[in-house]
């Protein structure tokens, strides 16, 4: 299968990522599931003219393009003119390119958040009028439009990240190259099931914190993350504290909220990304699928019965009181 | 004389386009024009301090960090806060592991398969590159790709995760190191120092950062030829003359690296007129008058406004051009190593002065150097001691963030009014070297290290201006974020 990668309004962070595929690499992973990189822009020779003459083959139908990877928003702007994103080498804008190379495409994937629904770039003022490949935030529609389908009839697959973890990548490029993907693999935001059907806070190792709601106040303290330092990890679709990053880590174990990032306006929470906006003491933003009456009715309780242990680490940077030890037979 | 526009320009960080004229054979004259423009500086305005901390990281996918270490030494300025040491020093290990993974990056993906080009299908160590270098395909990329995951395990310890991690904080760093995580830190530095020993230099860490001189260097090159992936470098340097290739201003800058215990691994200064003077910030200044950018006088970046205009006539590109009291500066591992006093830095720069090959030893030389500090490193974290100092941002302050990235000087400022972000101007290693013209006409320092390349015949795409441009390790993104 013939793969070509795009980038455009986004910091190149997820190919970065991607470069950290392990067990196997990137290359070997690629190279194993029968996917040949036609371009992209980090790591191939051919520069200027030759992957000019590659794409206007891509375009003519001469080279099948089976997968589509975009990387980075979408600049519609200045003034719908795309302007802020002219592909190098030529006088067009990056938007047009796009265009005409997902109307090729059998799949076409957004890789990362910036392509999937705007990201970061789309924050603030969003003074590029950037959006997604085919979302705008949560709204439907991006660059291509609700209707676009790739030659496979697909919509955009969000591998949504910021960045996007390098498996989350390589699994959905496999599974496509081995088995197909349906829009059934897909959730609401079409971003790929077998990862986004998973929380983040699956697997956090500071779940037994959480459970009685023993918080961290200040970063570096070991407690839970949610009630005051802006934990989104119990909403957050993506198996961070499962699969893990680069060997052993992941947001919260780096002593981090998660904030959410392989969301549709994640960017613009409406609070400082560190901290949880609470009224009365209890968080706004909820658990995913837990009733508010329920978290408050437990959350008491729980707080109530924290163990001596876990009140007192939570607020340390390491581990001030051990588990006790018992005597196996009295248990 | 004709022209030439080379892109997109691939193996370089982002996207970026060169325009050349070329008469005789020879590059003339350069324009370096960056094409893709997001506004961080503009995202960043009216937000809580604090985000910018997950904000600024997002202008950079490659040095993530090290636009986070700038935020949070803003901040920190803002704030008055200092670190904890421990808090230094796993600072410290989270950007070094970013610079060391960058210049690895740069050295095995993005710069050495230019030579595996059938171009130089004649040279006599065209084989053996071909074989060792060939983009995606090549057997360095068999072995650096593993050698680069795990050496950045150290960022899932230390960061969480990279890019963009929020361990990174004003008062230290978020993730306290445990007593059985430092013993896995030199695990896993001891692993990168085989493999560097093994693949990239050949020679003890120790050997190479103890050679002093330009001779001294063709002396452990000639000693045993082809052994390890730097000596081949510098028998392709040697008979391409790559250290006549793409010379700048030699005007160099370096903001000081690496603060430890009130000490720094790397000086901080600047290089003119072939001597070690002292570093006044307050005299850099950005021109826009060759960017799609609104304004005309040069601008102190305290005070700098970023607001882009498509149309404005005679600019072309989205980068600003920074000076230091008016003049062109190229950062980088080549300055940074001068302005340290490396000694064998010293000697080649005196000879040549900067080029394409005393930029790539210079980053060579780096990763020696800097792995053996982040081993010591190592060692002094202490767990159960602080990592982080609790920080409040006042409503009111400004601040300067200054670190080195892999590519150069980082520099953030910062002004905080009724507790929101007011004002937030950023000055990246690349918008340096690959500044555009100035008001006066002076062209930045790649546009002038471009001059005199040759243009072969039938070339359209001239590798020499490849080898020039990529010397410079460039990353596109972040030169206008
Ligand atoms: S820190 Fe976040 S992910 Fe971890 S247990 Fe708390 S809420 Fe869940
Ligand atoms: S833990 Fe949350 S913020 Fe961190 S990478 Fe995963 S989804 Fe993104």
């Amino acid at each position: 299968m013939n793969l070509l990668w795009l980038q455009s309004g986004g910091c190149g962070g997820c190919t970065l990522s991607l470069l950290g595929a392990e067990a196997p690499g990137l290359f070997e992973t690629l190279g194993g599931a029968g996917i040949r990189v036609l371009w992209h822009p980090s790591l191939s020779e051919a520069s200027g003219g030759e992957v000019l003459d590659l794409l206007a083959r891509v375009e003519t139908g001469e080279v099948a393009l089976d997968l589509l990877c975009i990387e980075g928003a979408l600049l519609r702007g200045p003034n719908g003119t795309g302007a802020f994103h002219r592909f190098a080498g030529t006088r067009t804008p990056m938007i047009d390119w796009v265009r005409r190379l997902a109307a090729r495409a059998h799949y076409c994937l957004a890789i990362g958040t910036c392509a999937a629904f705007g990201g970061v770039t789309a924050g603030g003022s969003n003074p590029t009028d950037a959006c997604g490949l085919q979302f705008e935030g949560t709204y439907r529609g991006g660059l291509l439009g609700t209707d676009y389908r790739s030659g496979a009839g697909l919509p955009v697959i969000n591998v949504a990240g910021c960045p996007t973890h390098p498996d989350w990548v390589t699994e959905t490029l496999m599974a496509i190259a081995l088995e197909g993907l349906t829009t059934q693999d897909l959730d609401a935001y079409a971003r790929p099931r077998m990862y986004a059907d998973q929380l983040v806070h699956h697997g956090c190792p500071r779940n037994e914190f959480y459970e009685y709601k023993a918080s961290a106040r200040t970063p570096s303290d070991l407690g839970c993350l949610m009630e005051h330092l802006g934990c989104l990890g119990t909403q957050a679709h993506a198996d961070c504290n499962t699969r893990l990053w680069n060997g052993s880590g992941s947001c919260t174990r780096g002593g981090y909220a998660c904030i959410n990032c392989t969301s549709p306006e994640f960017e613009e929470p409406g609070h400082a990304f560190a901290e949880t906006p609470s009224l009365a003491g209890i968080p706004i933003g909820l658990p995913t699928d837990m009733p508010k009456a329920w978290f408050v009715a437990l959350s008491s309780l729980a707080k109530a019965a924290t163990p001596e242990r876990l009140r007192k680490n939570a607020v340390s940077d390491h581990v001030a009181v051990p588990p006790t030890i018992r005597p196996t037979k009295l248990r | 004389m004709s022209t030439l526009t080379l892109g997109p320009f691939n193996r370089v960080e982002g996207d970026l386009e060169v325009q050349l004229e070329v008469t005789d054979g020879r590059v003339r004259k350069a324009r370096v024009n960056s094409p893709l423009y997001r506004g961080f500086e503009q995202i960043l305005q009216g937000k809580d301090p604090r985000d910018t901390l997950v904000i600024t990281p997002r202008i950079c996918g490659i040095c993530s960090v090290s636009q986070s270490v700038a935020a949070a030494y803003a901040l920190a300025d803002a704030a008055g806060v200092a670190m904890p040491p421990n808090g230094e020093l796993a600072t410290n290990l989270i950007l070094a592991c970013e610079n060391l993974a960058d210049h690895l990056t740069h050295f095995y993906l993005f710069f050495m398969p230019d030579f595996a080009r059938p171009v130089y299908a004649d040279r006599p160590w065209y084989a053996d590159t071909e074989m060792r270098f060939r983009a995606l395909s090549g057997s360095a990329a068999g072995v650096v790709l593993p050698a680069r995951a795990h050496f950045m395990h150290l960022m899932g310890l230390l960061a969480g995760k990279w890019p963009h991690s929020l361990s990174l904080q004003p008062g230290g760093t978020a993730k306290p190191v445990q007593a059985q995580e430092r013993i896995r830190l030199l695990a896993i530095l001891g692993a990168f120092r085989r493999f560097l020993e093994r693949e990239t230099f050949g020679d003890p860490l120790e050997t190479l950062v103890a050679l002093d001189s330009a001779s001294a260097l063709d002396a452990w090159a000639a000693r045993d030829p082809g052994r390890g992936d730097l000596r081949r470098f510098l028998q392709i340097a040697d008979d391409l003359g790559l250290a006549r290739l793409g010379r700048a201003t030699d005007r160099f800058m370096s903001y000081s690296a690496y603060p430890s215990g009130g000490d720094r691994l790397f000086r901080t200064g600047l290089w003119a007129d072939t001597g070690p003077q002292p570093l006044d910030i307050a005299s850099i200044a950005e021109d826009p008058s060759h960017s799609w950018m609104v304004g005309g006088d040069p601008l102190h970046p305290a005070d700098g406004v970023t607001i882009p205009d498509a149309e404005k006539a005679n600019a072309y590109s989205w980068c600003k051009a920074p000076r230091l009291a008016g003049g062109v500066i190229e950062v980088g591992a080549l300055a940074r190593q001068l302005i340290d006093g490396h000694p064998l830095i010293r000697d080649l720069v005196s000879e040549s002065g900067g080029n394409v090959r005393n930029r790539v030893i210079a980053r060579l030389l780096e990763l020696a150097r800097v792995l053996m500090a982040m081993e010591d490193w190592v060692k002094a974290i202490a767990p159960g001691e602080p990592f982080c100092e609790q920080t409040a941002i006042p409503d009111e302050a400004i601040g300067v963030g200054l670190v080195e990235a892999a590519r150069g000087s980082l520099g953030h400022w910062l002004t905080i009014r009724r507790g929101r972000v007011l004002n937030y101007q950023i000055i990246a290693p690349t918008t340096w070297n690959f500044s555009p013209r100035d008001a006066a006409g002076v062209p930045g320092a790649l546009e002038q290290a471009l001059v005199g390349a040759e243009v072969r015949p039938g070339e359209t795409t001239p590798v020499a201006v490849q080898h020039i441009v990529r010397s410079f390790d460039p990353c596109m993104v972040c030169t206008v974020h």
